[in-house]
C-alpha cells in the first residue's frame, strides 16, 4: 500500500505483520475523522450568521438529538476492536511468544556503544570461540535468533527500525527477545532511549547477510577469536611461570 | 449561599464584598502580594506567558540545531550534545509545568471560577497568594539550574533513572536535583490552588446556582483539580525518592543495589498519563463557553460533556502503562493496556462530536476567539486520532519513542496549551483589562501561528513513520536518517517554527497596544450569559461592590425561542 512507502524497508519475518497493522489503523481513524471534517467544516461555512436569523434551540438532551451521538459509539466500538484484536495478535508474535531460537546474540548497551556477542562457529554462547564485535552486529537471513538484551548502566533501547523491533535494556536484567532477517543489506540500529550525552552518538550497523556469506564470516571471525583467546591463555600460561 | 464561610483576612466574611477596597491598598499590596483573585490570576498568566518565551526559545534553539547542524544559533551559540539534552528536557518540562498548568488551570481557574460563580473571592485568599509565591520560587529553582556547574538537568522530561539519579551518568549532579525540586515545589503550589478552586466552586455560588447552573469551564478546572490531586500523590513520592537517591545514597531505583529503575516509571507516568488531562479538560471548558458565544447556540448535551469528562478522567489512570509497553516489564500487561486506552477514544470521540453538533443550527461569527476554540477542535482531533496508533501494542513496538510520538502528543498539547490559552485570553481580554482586542491583528497572528503550526508538525509525523527517533541532536550519525529529503523536512519544520515564533510578536504587541488604548469595553461586549459578564470590565477588588449577583439558569441558554434577544443572562430575573 501507499501508507507503507512511508516506512523504512521491511528485513523481518514480523516486519509485514506490523506494517499492515499500521495500514489497517490508519485507513479505521481516517473514516471517523473525515466524517468529523467534514460535519465540523460544512456547519461552519453553512451557519454563519446572517442578519435576523436566530440560531436553533437544541438542548441537546432528547432522545432525537442524543441518537446522533449514541449512533457513532457503534462504528468507533467497532473500529476499536478490530484495532485491539489486531494490535493484541501481532504483539503476541513479537513479543510475547517466544519461538524455538536457531542461533543467539548477546547485545550488552553501554554508555554510549553497543557490544554484540555473536556465537562462533559451534553456535553455542559462552565459548572461547565467541566472536565480540562492537557496534556491529552480523546475522543472517531465514535463522530465527534470540537476542539477550543487557543493559551496563543506564537505560538504553535496542532499536533496528527495518525489523520494526525495539527493546528498552535494563541494567540489572537481561531481556531475550527474537528475530528472523529475511533480506540481505547493512543498517542503522538506534538507540531510542534517551542515555546521556552521547545518546545521539550511539549508532551501530546491522549486517545481515545469506547463510553462505554468514558462515563464511563466522569461520573466518571465529578462528582469529579462537586464536586470540589461544595467544591469552598462552601468555597467561607464560605470566604464571 | 445562605451561609457566608468565614475567612481569616482582616476579620471578613467571603460574603461580605461590600468591605473591600475600603481602604485605599499600597502598590505592593496590590499588585505584588495581592489577595485578589484577579491580580494571582494575572500573575499566574504572565509569569506563565513568560515561561513559554523560554520553553518557545529553547524549542528554537534545538530545531536549528535540527536543521543546520553544528551552525552558530543565534542568541545561543553552537548546541553541543549535552545542550541539546538539556534543552529539550528543559523545554518539555516547562511547558508543561509551567506554562499549560499555570495558565490554564491556575490563571484561568483563578480568574474565572470566582467570577463565573458569582463570588467575591476565592475561599481562602491567603493559600491562594502562598500557591503563586511557590510557584515562582519553583520556577526560578527550574532557570537556575543553566547557571550552575554542569549545566541543567538533560535527561529528558520523563527523568528516567538511573540516568536521571547519578551524577556519573547524566554529568549534571546540582542539575538534577534543581530539576527534581523545582518540579516538587511547583506541584506543592497546584495543591494549594486546587483546594481552593475545590472549596469555593462548592461554597461560594451565587444564590440559586445550582451544580448544572455552572459554566463548563469552571467545572472543566475543578474536575482537573480533583485529578491533579488524586494523581501527584506517586510522584510526589518519588521526588521524594529520586532526591534521596541523587543525594543521600539510597538506592530506590538502582539495580545495583537492590532498586528498580522500572519502579519509577510507573510512579511517573501514573502522574503523568492523567496529566494530559488535566491539562486537556480546562482548554476544553474555555472552548464551551467560547463556542457557544459565538455560534448563539446551547451547549449540545451539557451533561454529557460532563460525564465524558469525568469519564476520561477515571480511564486516564488506567492506562498509564502503554507508555511502557516496550520498557522490558511482562510482555502480557501490554493486552489490559491496549484495551483500556483504546477505550479513552469512546469519550473523547463523543466529547468530539458534541463540540461539532453544538455548531448545527447556529449563527456563528468567526471572532477571534471563536477562530482559536473551531481550531483547537480540528488540530485537537489530529492529536486524538494519531494516539490510536500509539496506543495500539502491537503498532507501538515500531512507533515508541519516533518523531511520530512527538508529532502526536504536539497535536494534542499545542492545542492544549497554546490554541486553549489563546481563546480564554482573547475571550475574556475585555474583562480582564477594560479595552477591546484589535481583532485585525488578532486574526493575523491567529493565521500566522496556526498555519505554520500544522507546517512544523505534520513533516514530523513523516520522519517518525520513516523511523526517525527522538532526542537525538544530530541525524548526520545515522545513514538512513540523513537522507536528503529528511534534511529537507527538517528545515521546512524549522523554517515554519522561526515564522510561528515571529508571529507571537504580533500577539504581545496586540496585547500592549490594546491595553493602552483599545476601544473601551463595556460590561458585556460578547453579550454573553455568564455572570463574569455583569460585573464591571475590569472588575474591581470584590466583582460586585454593589452586590453579589443572583442565578436563575444555566450559562448556555442562548436563542431561547421564547425571548426576543438571542441570550438571556444568568443573573435575569424571568
Ligand atoms: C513552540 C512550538 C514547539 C516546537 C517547535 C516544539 C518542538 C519540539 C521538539 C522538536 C521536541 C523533541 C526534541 C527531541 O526529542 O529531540 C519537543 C519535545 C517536547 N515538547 Fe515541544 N515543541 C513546541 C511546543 C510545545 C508545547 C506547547 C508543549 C506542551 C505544552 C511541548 C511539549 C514537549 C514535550 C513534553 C517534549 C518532550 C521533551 C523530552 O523529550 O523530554 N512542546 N518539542
Ligand atoms: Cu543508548
Ligand atoms: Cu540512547
Amino acid at each position: 500500500m501507499i501508507l507503507d512507502s512511508l516506512l523504512p524497508a521491511a528485513a523481518s519475518t514480523y516486519a509485514g505483520d506490523i506494517d499492515r497493522l499500521f495500514d489497517v489503523i490508519t485507513v479505521l481513524v481516517m473514516i471517523p475523522f473525515t466524517i468529523a471534517c467534514f460535519l465540523f467544516f460544512s456547519f461552519i461555512l453553512k451557519f454563519k450568521a446572517k442578519d435576523g436569523v436566530k440560531a436553533l434551540y437544541i438542548t441537546g438532551t432528547e432522545h432525537r438529538y442524543m441518537k446522533w451521538i449514541h449512533r457513532a459509539h457503534f462504528p468507533i466500538l467497532t473500529f476499536d476492536l478490530i484495532i485491539v484484536v489486531m494490535a493484541i495478535n501481532v504483539w503476541y508474535d513479537v513479543k510475547q511468544d517466544l519461538p524455538e531460537m536457531e542461533s543467539e546474540v548477546r547485545v550488552i548497551a553501554q554508555q554510549w556503544a553497543w557490544t554484540f556477542v555473536h556465537p562462533g562457529a559451534d553456535n553455542t554462547m559462552g565459548t572461547a570461540d565467541d566472536i565480540t564485535k562492537v557496534n556491529e552486529l552480523h546475522v543472517s537471513t531465514g535463522t530465527l535468533y534470540h537476542y539477550k538484551l543487557e543493559a551496563l548502566d543506564v537505560l538504553h533501547n535496542f532499536s533496528v527500525p527495518v525489523f520494526r523491533l525495539k527493546q528498552d535494556a535494563i541494567p540489572g536484567r537481561v531481556i531475550t527477545g527474537w528475530f528472523e532477517p529475511t533480506v540481505t543489506g547493512e543498517y542503522d540500529i538506534q538507540c531510542a532511549e534517551i542515555c546521556g550525552i552521547g545518546h545521539g552518538l550511539m549508532p551501530a550497523r546491522i549486517h545481515i547477510s545469506s547463510p553462505e556469506a554468514y558462515s563464511a564470516w563466522v569461520e573466518r571471525e571465529s578462528a582469529a577469536a579462537l586464536a586470540r583467546a589461544m595467544g591469552e591463555s598462552k601468555s597467561i600460561e607464560l605470566a604464571g611461570n | 449561599m445562605a451561609e457566608s464561610i468565614p475567612v481569616e483576612e482582616n476579620g471578613h466574611h467571603a460574603g461580605d464584598h461590600r468591605d473591600h477596597g475600603h481602604h485605599e491598598m499600597s502598590f505592593s499590596e496590590k499588585y505584588i502580594f495581592p489577595l485578589d483573585h484577579k491580580m494571582i490570576a494575572m500573575q499566574y498568566m504572565f509569569t506563565g506567558m513568560f515561561m513559554a518565551l523560554i520553553g518557545g526559545f529553547f524549542a528554537y534553539a534545538f530545531r536549528m540545531q535540527l536543521a543546520f547542524p553544528g551552525i552558530e544559533v543565534p542568541g545561543w551559540g553552537v548546541v553541543s550534545p549535552a545542550d541539546y539534552n538539556s534543552l529539550v528536557t528543559n523545554h518539555g518540562t516547562i511547558m508543561i509545568f509551567w506554562v499549560a498548568m499555570p495558565v490554564l488551570i491556575a490563571a484561568f481557574g483563578n480568574y474565572l471560577i470566582p467570577l463565573m460563580i458569582g463570588a467575591d473571592d476565592m475561599v481562602f485568599p491567603k493559600i491562594n497568594r502562598l500557591s503563586y509565591q511557590v510557584f515562582l520560587l519553583s520556577a526560578i529553582v527550574i532557570l537556575s539550574a543553566f547557571f550552575v556547574e554542569g549545566g541543567a538537568f538533560g535527561g529528558a522530561w520523563t527523568a528516567y533513572p538511573p540516568l536521571s539519579t547519578k551524577a556519573e551518568y547524566s554529568l549534571t549532579g546540582l542539575g538534577s536535583t534543581l530539576w527534581i525540586t523545582a518540579v516538587f515545589l511547583e506541584f506543592v503550589a497546584f495543591l494549594l490552588g486546587g483546594i481552593n478552586f475545590i472549596t469555593t466552586c462548592m461554597n461560594s455560588r451565587a444564590p440559586g446556582m445550582k451544580m448544572w447552573d455552572i459554566p463548563m469551564v469552571v467545572w472543566m478546572i475543578v474536575i482537573a483539580s480533583i485529578l491533579f490531586m488524586l494523581s501527584v500523590g506517586p510522584l510526589l513520592a518519588g521526588g521524594i525518592m529520586m532526591l534521596f537517591d541523587q543525594n543521600l545514597g539510597t538506592a530506590f531505583f538502582d539495580p545495583d543495589k537492590g532498586g528498580d529503575p522500572i519502579l519509577w516509571q510507573h510512579l511517573f507516568w501514573f502522574f503523568g498519563h492523567p496529566e494530559v488531562y488535566v491539562v486537556l479538560l480546562p482548554a476544553v471548558g474555555i472552548v464551551a463557553d467560547v463556542m457557544t458565544t459565538f455560534s448563539r447556540k446551547k451547549l449540545f448535551g451539557y451533561k454529557t460533556v460532563l460525564y465524558t469528562a469525568i469519564g476520561t478522567g477515571v480511564l486516564s489512570f488506567t492506562v498509564w502503562a502503554h507508555h511502557q509497553f516496550i520498557a522490558g516489564i511482562d510482555p502480557r500487561m501490554a493486552n489490559v493496556f491496549t484495551v483500556t486506552t483504546l477505550l479513552i477514544s469512546v469519550p473523547i470521540a463523543e466529547m468530539m462530536f458534541v463540540y461539532i453538533a453544538t455548531l448545527y443550527g447556529g449563527s456563528i461569527t468567526l471572532t477571534t476567539p471563536m477562530l482559536w476554540a473551531l481550531a483547537f477542535i480540528f488540530e485537537f482531533l489530529i492529536g486524538g486520532i494519531t494516539g490510536i496508533f500509539l496506543g495500539a501494542s502491537g503498532n507501538d513496538i515500531y512507533m515508541h519513542d519516533t518523531y511520530f510520538v512527538l508529532a502526536h502528543f504536539h497535536y494534542t498539547f499545542y492545542p492544549i496549551a497554546i490554541i486553549g490559552t489563546y481563546a480564554g485570553f482573547t475571550y475574556w481580554f475585555p474583562k480582564m483589562f477594560g479595552r477591546m482586542m484589535n481583532d485585525t491583528l488578532g486574526k493575523l497572528h491567529f493565521w500566522l501561528t496556526i498555519i505554520p503550526f500544522n507546517g512544523i508538525f505534520l513533516p514530523l509525523f513523516v520522519l517518525g513513520a520513516a523511523g526517525q527517533h527522538r532526542r537525538i541532536y544530530d541525524y548526520q550519525n545515522f545513514p538512513e536518517l540523513a537522507l536528503p529529503w529528511m534534511q529537507d523536512m527538517r528545515q521546512f519544520a524549522t523554517v515554519m517554527l522561526l515564522i510561528m515564533l515571529g508571529a507571537q510578536v504580533l500577539f504581545f504587541y496586540n496585547v500592549i497596544t490594546s491595553w493602552m488604548s483599545g476601544e473601551k469595553a463595556p460590561k458585556n461586549p460578547w453579550k454573553a450569559n455568564s455572570l463574569e459578564w455583569t460585573a464591571d470590565s475590569p472588575p474591581p477588588h470584590g466583582n460586585w461592590p454593589e452586590g453579589l449577583p443572583n442565578c436563575y439558569r444555566g450559562p448556555y441558554e442562548y436563542s431561547h425561542p421564547d425571548r426576543e434577544e438571542d441570550y438571556w443572562p444568568q443573573n435575569e430575573p424571568a
